[in-house]
């Protein structure tokens, strides 16, 4: 399975029914179509919108109806738009139960660095600050290392995106918690050995004395 | 009195170096007639207060392409490189709040609010120069209301005196900028007959909005 696909499966499994579900942009949005149809999900969209769905069938595109990247989308039955002060609201105010965010850095407790690369990459937070500030559950789905870097590491280098750490970090190696001890290993990949996940982890893992495999779809 | 006005002739009352609020998302919900006149007559030195500078080529984007503006408050520039090139080159100064925190500042400024008191952006360089308040043991950040000389607003229906309604998600920051410029500037997709919008759908109301922008002529 590639990567980002065995990511964001692993990432659907820990929607529930019935939550509100904020989705960052890229690999975190493959997630909304690996979620069944009649799982009562409900996907925020921070540019307004409650109830988003796929994108229309060509030809029934609504110009003032689309993603936070611009993309025309469509709106479920029992949908909500809003201005972006609610919007927002929603998000700080402890009403979205989960964010999936991608991450450049997550330190051994959960703190994530996630917006900007100093003198490389300056894109501006968007809305990540306030995800991850005040979802209720944050979950950073990312690839474990880039271009052989490490991005779990002991402490970020690049400027954080909140100081509130994150619930669960999930990665083509591995499901990890981080916890105020460490990086705790929760799952392992399937065909990935322990080793492996420590190698690619800047940071000490805590193994449990069993550790099971990842079940993906 | 008629509020009405034409694109060119509202634009032309904008001097340069205005502080401009523009409604949009990704162009989504932006004021796409306005935006072509303060380029056709080259407004200058502009600062624009807005959630994003879009897509080269695509509403506010198309500001920054013609390099009419000297400084973006925005949540984020990524999706246009022509901003970050004129930020980089130091053409562009770019102020960049979290998101929400920018729909928070804009509301404070429109309604009459001495600050917004929020957790985003603690312990991080957006804290950076700021007062933070601590408040039943938890620490948050003050940030200051954000005003302009004139807001550009797109909404679905504007009725004969001003009352406007948003459509979709193209409403975003246009409501809330609405409320927050000296001048304000609605540019509806469509205007109707006062009643046709009822009270109850109205989200922006009349007595806010400063001219509407007529619609160009179908007839000629």
């Amino acid at each position: 399975m590639d990567d980002k696909l065995l990511i964001a499966s692993r990432v659907a499994q820990e929607l529930r029914p019935g939550t509100l579900v904020n989705l960052g942009i890229g690999l975190p949005t493959l997630v909304a179509s690996l979620v069944p149809r009649d799982a009562q999900i409900f996907f925020q969209s921070e540019n307004g919108i409650i109830g988003m769905q796929s994108v229309p069938e060509h030809g029934l595109e609504d110009d003032d109806l689309t993603d936070a990247g611009g993309r025309p989308i469509s709106a479920l039955p029992g949908a909500a738009t809003f201005d972006s002060a609610m919007s927002f609201g929603l998000i700080r105010g402890g009403h979205l139960d989960v964010t999936v965010l991608g991450g450049l850095q997550v330190d051994r407790n959960g703190r994530l660095a996630n917006w900007m690369v100093p003198g490389k990459m300056v894109p501006g937070m968007g809305g990540a600050m306030d995800l991850v500030t005040g979802a209720r559950r944050v979950i950073v789905a990312m690839t474990h290392t880039a271009k052989g870097e490490h991005k779990i590491v002991d402490s970020c280098t690049l400027p954080l995106t909140s100081t509130r750490c994150v619930d669960l970090v999930v990665t083509e190696l591995a499901v990890l918690q981080p916890t105020p001890e460490g990086m705790l290993l929760k799952e392992l990949a399937p065909g990935v050995s322990i080793e492996q996940v420590q190698t690619a982890t800047g940071t000490p893992l805590i193994v449990p004395p069993h550790v099971p495999t990842m079940s993906v779809a | 009195m008629s509020k009405t006005l034409k694109a060119a002739d509202a634009v032309a009352r904008i001097p340069d170096g205005a502080v401009l609020m523009i409604g949009g998302f990704m162009g989504v919900g932006t004021p796409h007639r306005l935006i072509d006149e303060l380029v056709r007559q080259r407004k200058q030195g502009l600062t624009v207060i807005a959630n994003d500078t879009a897509r080269p080529g695509v509403g506010i984007g198309k500001l920054i392409t013609a390099r009419l503006v000297r400084k973006v408050i925005a949540s984020h520039i990524g999706t246009n490189p022509e901003t970050q090139a004129q930020m980089i080159a130091g053409d562009i100064e770019v102020e960049l709040v979290p998101q929400g925190t920018l729909a928070e500042r804009v509301r404070a400024g429109g309604f009459g609010l001495g600050a917004v008191v929020t957790p985003t952006g603690v312990g991080t360089v957006v804290a950076e120069g700021k007062r933070t308040i601590e408040i039943d043991g938890r620490v948050f950040l003050l940030e200051l209301p954000l005003r302009a000389d004139y807001a550009l607003v797109n909404a679905r229906q504007a009725d004969h005196i001003g009352n406007l309604a948003y459509a979709l998600t193209a409403r975003n920051f246009n409501p809330l900028i609405a409320m927050a410029a000296d001048v304000v500037l609605a540019e509806p997709q469509e205007i109707v007959p006062v009643g046709v919008i009822p009270p109850d759908a109205v989200m922006t109301p009349s007595v806010v909005v400063t001219h509407i922008i007529a619609r160009e002529s179908a007839h000629g």
